[in-house]
């Protein structure tokens, strides 16, 4: 069997990472043939392709967001499950990111590439946990790929929110999380730490949320933030997409406390920036030592880094001997820019 | 030291003032003597120990991490202190017997004492024994960086509510007191006599102006106001008192209260009345006040040589007199203190000393055309350096800080030009993640058609609102990355226009466009206008002409 060139199976491409022998792109940014998806956030998940290949929980969050018609056909598998995709064996592992992430190895004779998508080897109650999946070629996303990025122990964030609603009983509190997995996690995460009064949710979080409950994720009593009078809120906790949190539609709370469930806040500019009062460090994305520890872990000799600061991580795979470079992929996870669109987009 | 910590870090995220104060005074009242004294102290900028700089704790962090690594991080965090704590990798302790993390009192005390070759591994110490934010608060507080959006105003508010008492009384005694102020909070809770001042020649809090808006004036009545010049250069407070012995001693003040003396050599042998004077330095060359550019090159000399003090001769232009002799004279009007003034400056009769003169008017109207036009309602030959007018009610009693309606400050009005977005980088401190520094340029005749030249750089001017717009349309249009610098799309049809304001033009063989702007912001965003309508450079060397300035003598 001779071995292939990573660079022969996987190519950055206009549309996305291209696997040529396969015949498909791993979350195309534009309209493919035959697109292979990590999962269901809106930048790796995109509409108008022919056919899709993703996990059951992938492909039901792209038909919640982008209705029945969002691919020519589609295809479910499972974290183990192995399928022959031209010349290539596609098989996908979980990635701990969010509900269905999954990373993708890509074997073409006796070469593996993973493509791990976003992930996160921290513990994360409403997700399969990340998979170590040893590789030749392992691509690594960045996007907290600077040694300034240490998340810590999520849960102690949530003791940090909940000593806060204990002094301020009189105020709301308002948490910024991204709709798609951070509140579903930061909700687990409050229940799991005894807070059982009701939560609120902002309307662009119900379905999503009722999908996690749907699949057997219990997140305890939900009652949507919408026509609740003001003062009914006090001594309350409210998840709302970011962009929420800064808008007019925080005037129906009294005297709100802006939390925002974030990685990037654990950088004291950024939370000032957005005039958030209470800043909880909760990423989904590996940090630092995650990466670095992954990176090591799975063996690979080379590494390709994308989305985030590749620079820095690059630079770390070099200096430990590994073959590593930048993929110059366009379009993903710039957490920063979608930050502020439309209450649909926000959870990147 | 964690405790101290814990609080800079709610500070630094609560936006209300008194939710501020109740942190403060909270934390006064729970953590005792010496440590809320210690950090009284640093609150108010009161702490004095020789601060490290921040090249040794680059060294610090390089001994333990990458370079590369270290400076990727710098540049995205954008603050040394913050970067380090972040990033600092603790030293393999033994899991128990670890050393209690330091105190604030231990910090203080140490760095007071410790010789400078001792200072980086007590450092090294301390940064493997706090947490993270306390190693933040640490750096902040040996590299004296340690502003946490509080005034020392605000500190010593806190401070005066743990004894029910006016914060005023507290500012009248501070010049007396030093940390870590044990009589002072013995006074505040009741367990002692307050505190007298025993400071032959004490700092007094500045008295400062509001800009006044056009529709300010409808409000005030002419006759309530005297006018005077504002000066191009620096506030100070010119202070002499009798010691023990009955010796004379000078100081010089900065307007928050810095000791700035030693500076200022020259001036002091003219300082030889007891006596508070408000004034303006200036430099004078025969009788003629010098442009702001010219004093800019006596300051921040690390050395005063006898050439520098006669090339730039030192002067003081007094506003207001704050104390004769042993008298007080802050609670007397202004129109008081100012005859006052006028007896004072004639019975020294110096010639380093003068009397910023008034500015008579009758009407608004007056006032309008004598700030049109200094030079022929009194300013003379020294109206280039004259800044603007200030207005000072005839009543007002001299009272620290800004308080409202008393006194304002009317600027002449800003140059203007329109000039073409070129470059942005990345801000520090609290813009570290977004592009706020940018370099702007205008149209030249290049050996290919027009071209953009830079002429300058700005960094604020703008709300936050329109920081948001600027960053999306940098991040959206970037032609080229370098490091922080990103290049932005900036052709005939192609960029943004931004309107930038600025207070005077020089000459500057620095810059490639030959000029140079002082004082430089973002007045508006032009989305409106394509960039080939931008300025030219001759409009510049046009106003450049207009200017006279001087930049070498």
């Amino acid at each position: 069997m001779s071995h292939m060139r990573p660079q022969d199976i996987l190519l950055p491409a206009a549309a996305g990472l291209c696997c040529k022998p396969g015949g498909f792109h791993i979350d195309p940014v534009r309209p493919v043939e035959r697109a292979v998806i990590t999962h269901g956030h809106s930048d790796h998940a995109r509409p108008g392709h022919g056919a899709v290949l993703a996990t059951q929980e992938t492909l039901d969050m792209m038909r919640l967001r982008y209705g029945e018609n969002f691919a020519g056909s589609t295809q479910a598998i499972r974290y183990g499950e192995e399928i022959r995709l031209g010349e290539t064996n596609v098989k996908f592992h979980p990635a701990g990111h969010v509900l269905g992430s999954a990373q993708i190895a890509v074997t073409c004779k006796g070469t593996c590439i993973v493509a791990s998508g976003d992930y996160k080897d921290a513990p994360d109650p409403t997700c399969t946990p990340f998979e170590l999946v040893p590789c030749d070629v392992f691509i690594t996303e960045a996007t907290f790929g600077l040694p300034v990025f240490r998340h810590g122990d999520a849960s102690d964030e949530v003791e940090k929110l909940l000593a806060s609603v204990a002094l301020f009983p009189e105020r709301a509190h308002l948490v910024g999380a991204y709709s798609l997995g951070k509140a579903q996690r930061v909700i687990k995460l409050l229940r799991q730490a005894g807070y059982d009064a009701p939560i609120y949710l902002h309307g662009a979080m119900d379905a999503i949320t009722a999908y996690y409950q749907s699949r057997g994720i219990d997140l305890g009593e939900l009652r949507p933030v919408k026509g609740v009078k003001k003062a009914a809120l006090a001594g309350t906790i409210t998840l709302a997409p970011p962009s929420a949190t800064s808008d007019l539609w925080t005037r129906r709370f009294p005297d709100p406390v802006t939390a925002f469930a974030s990685g990037w806040m654990r950088v004291r500019a950024r939370a000032r920036q957005r005039g958030v009062e209470l800043p909880l460090v909760i990423s989904d994305h590996a940090d630092w030592d995650g990466l670095t520890a992954t990176i090591g872990a799975t063996g690979a000799g080379e590494i390709w880094v994308t989305h985030g600061q590749e620079d820095a991580l690059v630079h770390w795979c070099r200096s430990k001997g590994l073959k590593a470079q930048p993929l110059d992929l366009v379009g993903y996870g710039d957490e920063e820019e979608s930050e502020t669109p439309a209450a649909s987009e926000v959870e990147a | 030291m964690n405790r101290f910590a814990e609080l800079l870090d709610r500070l630094a995220y609560e936006p209300g003032r008194n939710n501020k104060l109740r942190l403060l005074t909270g934390y006064f009242r729970e953590v005792g003597d010496p440590d809320r004294g210690y950090a009284l102290a640093a609150l108010t900028g009161a702490l004095s120990f020789k601060h490290a700089k921040p090249a040794l704790i680059r060294d610090l962090i390089a001994s333990r991490t990458d370079e590369v690594l270290f400076g990727l991080s710098y540049d995205y965090v954008g603050d040394l202190s913050e970067t380090v704590a972040l990033m600092w990798p603790k030293a393999e302790l033994a899991a128990h017997n670890n050393p209690p993390p330091p105190t604030l009192t231990e910090v203080v005390t140490t760095l007071r004492t410790l010789g400078k070759t001792e200072l980086p591994k007590q450092l090294e110490r301390w940064l493997d024994e706090l947490d993270e934010t306390g190693r933040w608060a640490l750096l902040k507080l040996v590299t004296g960086a340690l502003r946490i959006g509080i005034s020392a105003r605000l500190a010593k508010t806190a401070a005066a509510a743990l004894g029910d008492k006016d914060p005023h009384e507290v500012e009248l005694i501070w010049p007396g007191l030093s940390p870590p102020y044990l009589d002072l909070f013995a006074w505040l809770e009741g367990r002692g006599d307050k505190p007298v001042n025993r400071d032959p020649a004490p700092f007094r809090p500045v008295m400062l102006a509001h800009a006044i808006e056009d529709a300010d004036f409808a409000a005030l009545d002419p006759a309530d106001y005297i006018a005077e010049w504002k000066w191009d250069g620096i506030r100070v407070q010119a202070v002499a008192g009798r010691d023990e012995r009955g010796h004379i001693t000078a100081r010089l003040y900065s307007r928050t209260g810095e000791d700035i003396t030693g500076s200022f050599p020259d001036l002091v042998p003219s300082l030889r009345l007891p006596g508070a004077i408000d004034g303006e330095l200036l430099i004078l060359r025969e009788g003629r006040v010098q442009s702001f550019n010219v004093l800019q090159q006596r300051l921040n000399r690390k050395v005063v040589s006898p050439k520098l003090i006669k090339e730039f001769p030192i002067h003081l232009r007094a506003y207001d007199l704050l104390g004769d002799d042993e008298n007080d004279l802050r609670e007397l009007p202004f129109a008081e203190r100012r005859e006052r003034l006028e007896t004072f400056i004639g019975k020294l009769d110096d010639s380093r000393i003068d009397l910023s003169p008034t500015v008579s008017f009758a009407s608004w109207e007056a006032l309008t055309a004598a700030r049109a036009d200094p030079a022929s309602a009194g300013a003379g030959e020294d109206a280039d350096a004259v800044e603007g007018v200030m207005l000072k009610r005839r009543d007002a009693p001299y009272m620290p800080g800004r308080p409202k309606g008393q006194w304002w400050k009317w600027k002449r009005d800003p140059h203007i030009i329109d000039a073409v977005l070129m470059y942005a980088q990345r801000g520090h401190g609290k813009r570290s993640s977004y592009y706020s520094d940018y370099t702007f340029g205008v149209w030249t005749s290049g050996e290919g058609g027009d071209e953009l030249v830079p002429v300058g750089k700005a960094y604020f001017g703008f709300t936050d609102e329109e920081l948001l717009q600027i960053d999306r349309f940098v991040r959206r249009n970037t032609t080229e990355k370098f490091g922080p610098v990103r290049h932005v799309v900036h052709e005939p049809e192609q960029g943004l226009v931004l309107e930038v304001a600025f207070e005077g033009l020089q000459r500057s063989p620095r810059h490639k466009s030959g000029v140079a702007m002082r004082f430089p912001r973002i007045s508006r965003l032009r989305w409106d206008k394509p960039p080939r309508e931008a300025d030219r450079l001759e409009t510049l060397e046009r106003m450049l002409k207009a200017e006279a300035a001087e930049i070498e003598m």
